[in-house]
């Protein structure tokens, strides 16, 4: 059975790094797995989104609308934009950071209200502010490990994978900082 | 051992198994990791050439002198570079040659969605088209021998989904692939008429044995899981085909899309009922079959245009809706790229926008100049088109238009195809102002050097061209240096260059804020004596918004690049440490 995950945010805010984490944590358990990720103009502070899919096999490499079993959104507005992807019965977790795009910024359209409540009233919802919980660990930059700790708990991949693949995958000058943001997450 | 890797970067990983020496490129989205990936191998010659053509006659070169050669471009790139390959089709290759080329379905990051397997028909150059990543590597290896075997270039044909998705890859071992014997064999490669009419008859004879090939050829796959539906099918739509579909149909997956078998595709929709073509973009192999007499369904239920899903396949073929999901109640804001925080840009569009300007645009970050709230930007066409379309358009409607019109243009893509446009400006009296925007950098492909920044492609320091020079050079003699985000006298200088009547250049000099080397510091803030009078929201500045009735600026993005001070008009936003 493939497993479906998205991972939504905003350009910079560091969605490659958590979809690589998560990539190597599944093939280090003999999965096949298929990331799917979208360069150039999106990077530009645009809507980003990354496919996570693993199983015994998996084609194709992007996720259809209802098709995910887990969204996690860096942003409030990515999280409500990638809703109509959740599966029924799905998770999103969703850190509660705000961010405006242009045409709010412009004064053209509006932030939605409430979008966590609307998101939870259609899927199972965990909300945080990962960028307190970045922030406790050392560096706002942390935001992506702290919401893969949070994911990590819901998945039934062992604690020490995650953490062995965090090891090899982050750069050795932040990886206090981003094993303490993962437990924060983790532990939450 | 398998390891995780992009398309693209498996690529780079296949050239280097198969002992490739020269690879030389120009970067362009989704094809640019795969040179990128190639820097990684020392074995490996690579090179940022400065357009594609140049790219293309450099592997070229290395072909014929004996080495494997690679080059590397997004679609449009294939134009620039076409010339070359309709004739390097004709003298062959000495050591093997592949054209990667990258095509973008649904236009993640380009001006169109051109289906790049056209260009393969038309130059007659035979073509494979990996699913995933271990074919990518695979394909490459393969492309390389038959290239040897056939005394052909190659193409490689990837996908936004194939080059930027990540699959697993088995590693090997690099083939030890010695250097090739040059001989000089002009009847080979001097491609005058008495030589090319002989050479003619070699790819024709060719395309026939490459065509025998693709009957048997392994990469043509049959999987035969029924005889009610088939489907014939390539790439990455093989892959959603057949996650869609599963065991429900057979399939015919080509990995040579270029030329296709006969036999083969009679034989396998002689066995089903129904037999549909999936591709996306244009009815290649469907035409195709329809040629050989073979009824298909195509693209009467399938789109011409951006990307497939499995969802949509599942719909056409098994008429299965596929699973339920949550549509929104409200219309909810889009979120388009932006300049980032302390973009150079940004001050050159602030004061364009401000004269009201007319822009004839080009293609890199600044083509977000088209965007609201700086929306100034008249024309987008291709690389360099800036220039050359802005003197069409002044010989189309006089001097005084000439004079409130001006072309913008990015280092990188000024040397790409921007100085020949100039050139005619000069050549043909024109009396043009162009706009360089030399950020030190080719931005939007995620930073690139190029021959304006002084540093190759493994980050060695080497001749930096001079664009001030170079312009005068050409016979410009108004070329004028200046800072946008001094805007006041980015402005001044601006009113002066447009009104004269004579070619000037503008070179806007600010290094891209993402670069390592700029280090803006502290943050800016709006004081309370703020009249709201807007002119900094004019910025579109994603560090700036509105709230409520007041103006902030969002800390966290803001870099204290400091463009807003310099036009906020009553002195109220300082920077802070």
């Amino acid at each position: 059975m493939t497993k479906s995950i998205m991972i939504v945010g905003v350009g910079g805010q560091g969605t490659l790094l958590a979809s690589r984490i998560l990539g190597n944590t599944v093939i280090a358990l003999g999965y096949d797995v298929k990331v799917s990720e979208v360069h150039g103009m999106s990077q530009r502070g645009g809507s980003v989104v990354t496919y996570v899919k693993y199983g015994d096999a998996v084609y194709s490499p992007i996720i259809d609308k209802g098709e995910a079993d887990i969204i996690l959104a860096f942003e409030q507005l990515e999280a409500y934009r990638a809703l109509p992807y959740i599966k029924s019965g799905g998770t999103m977790i969703v850190n509660t950071q705000k961010m405006n795009p242009m045409p709010v910024i412009v004064g053209s359209a509006s932030y939605p209200e409430n979008i966590c409540e609307k998101i939870s009233d259609k899927c199972n919802l965990v909300s945080l502010d990962a960028v307190k919980l970045a922030e406790e660990a050392g560096s706002l930059k942390a935001v992506n490990v702290v919401l893969i700790g949070v994911m990590a708990k819901s998945t039934d991949i062992p604690y020490e994978t995650w953490k062995q693949v965090i090891h090899e995958t982050v750069p050795k000058k932040f990886l206090d900082i981003n094993l303490k943001a993962f437990d924060l997450g983790y532990s939450l | 051992m398998k390891k995780l890797m992009l398309g693209n970067a498996a690529v780079a990983r296949g050239a280097y198994e198969a002992g490739v020496r020269v690879v030389s490129s120009y970067p362009g989205t989704p094809s640019t990791e795969i040179t990128e990936n190639i820097v990684q191998y020392d074995e490996i010659y690579a090179e940022w050439a400065p357009n594609e053509k140049v790219a293309a006659e450099v592997a070229i070169g290395a072909s014929i002198g004996g080495a494997r050669a690679m080059s590397c471009m997004k679609h449009v790139g294939l134009n620039v570079m076409a010339d070359p390959v309709f004739t390097v089709s004709y003298t062959g290759v000495n050591a093997g040659l592949v054209f990667c080329v990258a095509d973008d379905p649904g236009m993640h990051s380009s001006q169109n969605e051109q289906d790049s397997r056209h260009y393969a028909k038309a130059s007659k150059i035979a073509m494979l088209e990996p699913s995933d990543s271990m074919e990518c590597k695979e394909f490459t290896k393969l492309a390389y021998k038959l290239s040897e075997e056939f005394d052909t270039p190659f193409f490689l044909r990837l996908s936004t989904r194939v080059s930027h998705s990540q699959s697993l890859v088995e590693l090997e071992e690099p083939d030890t692939i010695e250097l090739k014997p040059y001989e000089k064999n002009a009847a080979k490669y001097v491609m005058m008429p008495g030589n090319a009419i002989k050479r003619h008859v070699v790819v024709e004879e060719r395309i026939a044995a490459l065509t025998e090939y693709a009957e048997t050829a392994e990469i043509n796959k049959v999987e035969i899981n029924n005889n009610k539906i088939g489907v014939i099918t390539s790439g990455i739509s093989y892959m959603y085909a057949k996650e869609a579909l599963g065991e429900n149909v057979s399939y015919l997956k080509l990995g040579m899309v270029y030329p296709l078998p006969e036999k083969l595709i009679k034989d396998f929709a002689d066995k089903h009922d129904k037999v549909y073509v999936i591709e996306e973009l244009d009815p290649v192999i469907e035409l195709h079959c329809r040629s050989l007499g073979i009824s298909v369904i195509g693209k009467e239920v399938f789109t011409l245009q951006g990307e497939y899903t499995p969802r949509m396949i599942r719909k056409a073929v098994l008429n299965e809706s596929g699973a339920d999901f949550v549509e929104l109640e409200e219309n909810i804001p889009v979120r388009p790229p932006v300049m980032c925080a302390g973009c150079p840009h940004r001050g050159v569009f602030y004061v364009l926008k401000k004269l009201g300007l007319t822009v004839s645009g080009d293609i890199g970050c600044y083509t977000l100049g088209a965007v609201a709230p700086l929306a100034s930007m008249d024309t987008t066409i291709c690389m360099g088109a800036s220039v050359s379309a802005a003197l069409g358009m002044a010989k189309a409607r006089g001097k005084e238009f000439s004079k409130k019109l001006v072309s913008v243009i990015g280092d990188s893509t000024f040397i790409h195809s921007g100085i020949t446009g100039l050139i005619d400006i000069v050549y043909n009296k024109g009396i043009n102002t162009v706009i360089i925007l030399d950020n030190s950098i080719t931005g939007m492909t995620g930073h690139q050097d190029n021959p304006t920044t002084g540093y190759t492609i493994r980050g060695e320091e080497t001749k930096q061209v001079n664009l001030l020079t170079l312009c005068k050079a050409v016979g410009v003699e108004r070329v004028v240096v200046a800072d946008p985000f001094d805007v006041k006298n980015f402005e001044a200088v601006v009113k002066e260059e447009t009104s004269a009547e004579e070619p000037s250049v503008i070179i806007a000099q600010r290094p891209c804020a993402l670069l390592k080397t700029v280090k803006y510091t502290g943050h800016c803030t709006i004081g309370e004596d703020c009249k709201k009078c807007k002119v900094c929201m004019k910025l579109g500045c994603p560090a700036i918004s509105l709230c409520g009735d007041s103006i902030k600026i969002d800390l966290a993005q803001c870099n204290g690049c400091g463009l807003c001070i310099n036009v906020c008009p009553f002195g109220c936003i300082k920077k802070e440490d």
